[in-house]
């Protein structure tokens, strides 16, 4: 009995000497969970408000002037959509941006998938190889697209000097230069970019299958097919689908490779959204123009965040 | 006869298609380095092999460096890349770890936004955020990209470094609170010291986006001293209609090898943050 008041009174003098009533009253309210959080929370947070909520509200703002760069501005509503909504160029870099975003999604997610099986094996120099593979991915995107754009070239590039070389061509297409083939180059130099990023996750993905599942599989009867089919796409598919749903929103949005590759031509044959919107604000100095297409891509974005979140609550 | 079996298997479901993948991903660096290498004379020699060098010169590099500001734009590059990296992971940090081990009211929308602002492309916010750097006055300054950049990456890292955060069991922040350290005392001493993977792959992975960034730089930085190397080697070395293709390469190959250098040391906390979203999610 007395033992135990003894230990008590040990505890109850330590306590205000070792925890936070030493601090004083501040300190013990900094203490508590909530103030400590919102202390460490404010300066991260006020400066994503600054940087990121401010420009993106004073760009739904500046969607609603017609303004020049140099100028005042004047408010015309939803004139400047009303604009682009008869802008055939406009139509056009929609349809672009959509066909470029699907096809090279696609490519990437089917390519990716392949890398990912085969470098599920077993052999040697797996880490090393994971590594070469992925510098497509590391290189800065603009140095890579200007090797590119040098390959493509249509006189002394790489492509058609390898056609001519080898006889299967007397002279090669013109790569960037037709409407056709420049789509095929942006979506091909966008695919070889993007499909490591598809590779890694996946097998990334892959490594965390448990064997027995294959084995059980094998157990009942189910081939190499079976097995692929019933085990490692099923436990594959929300791996897949979130890096599908990046890929979309990166690709979507992509500026860099075309601006450097085709500058969106030949005839805005491959001007998607986002180099439509930067020559229509910079190059034309068309500043609301310029911000009314970039907020055209918002609804896209808002139904992929939609989807994606929806599928995430699912679980 | 199963020893011929596997072999053959072994050949066409692994050494063809990963010889494949190689070339595929490698031939623009060969590329790029064949090029770079040659004289200008047998750069546009029709007869020669295109990716076969057959006098190798340094004469492309020389140029380079001589006649533009390349050393410049590298040492910009690097100090901008450091220096956002550095802010992004202190705020980053500082936003992740309430997410992650505190309750207070607001917890769940502050980190719903937070991913969602991770997934706002700049496409949408160059055109006011040009603005808003004009009216700063910071226009052709390094600043401007110091203070951009983290806006891309803060979201980022937040939520990759939540992940590592979260896995530190709650006992050992107990324990040093009853030791007496206070929270943030558990914080700097307990808990961020065990995450250090995780500060690893997140400043990796915010390096090589910094390096890498384009769109923010062409806007922000149009004089020649102030620009990071994607900017000065696409706007400088293309000059009008005219590709000077050897000191373009030259440029290009310079420009990538410090991301790959550094990226081939840290190659594991690379691929750890690249796949965590995708795994953990």
């Amino acid at each position: 009995m007395n033992e135990v008041v003894e230990a008590s009174r040990a505890t109850a003098l330590a306590a205000p000497a070792q925890g936070s009533f030493r601090l004083g009253r501040l300190g013990a309210l900094v203490q508590r969970e909530s103030v400590f959080s919102w202390l460490m929370l404010t300066p991260p947070v006020l400066f994503l408000l600054a940087f990121l909520g401010y420009p993106f509200f004073y760009g739904v703002y500046l969607s609603f002037f017609r303004r020049e760069v140099a100028g005042p501005a004047s408010f015309v509503g939803l004139g400047n959509f009303v604009t682009l909504s008869k802008d055939p160029i406009f139509w056009q870099s929609v349809g672009n941006t959509i066909k470029f975003t699907a096809v090279a999604t696609l490519l990437k997610a089917a390519g990716g998938l392949g890398m990912a099986l085969v470098m599920n094996q077993n052999f040697r120099m797996k880490a090393l190889t994971r590594a070469m593979l992925l510098l497509p991915f590391i290189v800065p995107t603009v140095l890579s697209t200007v090797a590119w754009q040098w390959i493509l070239d249509p006189g002394m590039g790489l492509f058609n000097r390898l056609l001519v070389v080898s006889g299967l061509a007397t002279t090669g297409p013109s790569w960037l230069g037709t409407p056709t083939m420049a789509m095929v180059s942006i979506i091909m130099v966008n695919t070889w970019r993007g499909l490591p990023f598809f590779g890694i996750s996946i097998l990334a993905g892959l490594q965390t299958i448990p064997l027995e599942l294959h084995e059980s599989a094998t157990i009942d009867g189910a081939g190499t097919w079976g097995r692929f089919r019933y085990v490692t796409l099923p436990s594959l598919l929300p791996v897949i689908l979130i890096v599908t749903t990046f890929s979309i929103i990166f690709t979507f949005f992509d500026f860099q490779l075309v601006y450097v590759l085709t500058g969106g031509g030949p005839a805005n044959s491959t001007h998607l959204m986002a180099t439509y919107a930067y020559s229509l604000s910079m190059g034309a100095g068309q500043m609301g123009l310029g911000s009314a297409v970039a907020l055209s891509m918002v609804p896209v974005l808002g139904l992929v965040l939609v989807l994606l979140t929806l599928y995430v609550r699912k679980d | 006869m199963v020893g011929e079996l596997t072999w053959r298997r072994r050949l066409l479901g692994l050494w063809v298609p990963l010889a494949v993948f190689y070339v595929v991903a490698l031939f623009p660096f060969t590329w790029m380095a064949a090029t770079s290498l040659k004289t200008n004379a047998e750069l546009y020699d029709p007869t020669a092999m295109p990716l076969a060098i057959r006098h190798p010169s340094l004469v492309h590099y020389i140029d380079l460096l001589r006649e533009t500001n390349f050393l410049t734009w590298t040492a910009n590059t690097m100090l901008v890349a450091v220096v956002a990296t550095g802010i992004s992971l202190l705020l980053g940090s500082m936003l992740a770890y309430p997410l992650a081990r505190m309750r207070f009211r607001g917890a769940a929308m502050l980190a719903v936004t937070v991913a969602v602002t991770y997934l706002v492309p700049q496409t949408l916010l160059f055109v006011p955020m040009a603005d808003l750097i004009g009216r700063l006055k910071l226009g052709n300054t390094l600043s401007a990209v110091m203070l951009t950049y983290p806006t891309l990456l803060v979201p980022f890292i937040a939520w990759l470094l939540m992940g590592y955060f979260k896995t530190v069991p709650k006992e050992l922040e107990e324990q040093a609170l009853i030791d007496g350290a206070g929270r943030f005392g558990a914080m700097t001493r307990v808990i961020l010291p065990l995450c250090l993977p995780g500060f690893i792959s997140a400043g990796i992975f915010a390096f090589t986006l910094a390096q890498n960034e384009f769109l923010y730089a062409l806007l922000f930085l149009s004089r020649s001293s102030v620009r990071t190397v994607p900017i000065g080697v696409v706007g400088e070395l293309i000059r009008g209609d005219a590709f000077y293709w050897g000191q373009l390469m030259a440029g290009a190959l310079l420009g990538s090898i410090p991301v790959a250098l550094i990226y081939s040391f840290f190659v594991k906390y690379y691929v750890a943050g690249l796949t965590a979203g995708a795994v953990k999610g």
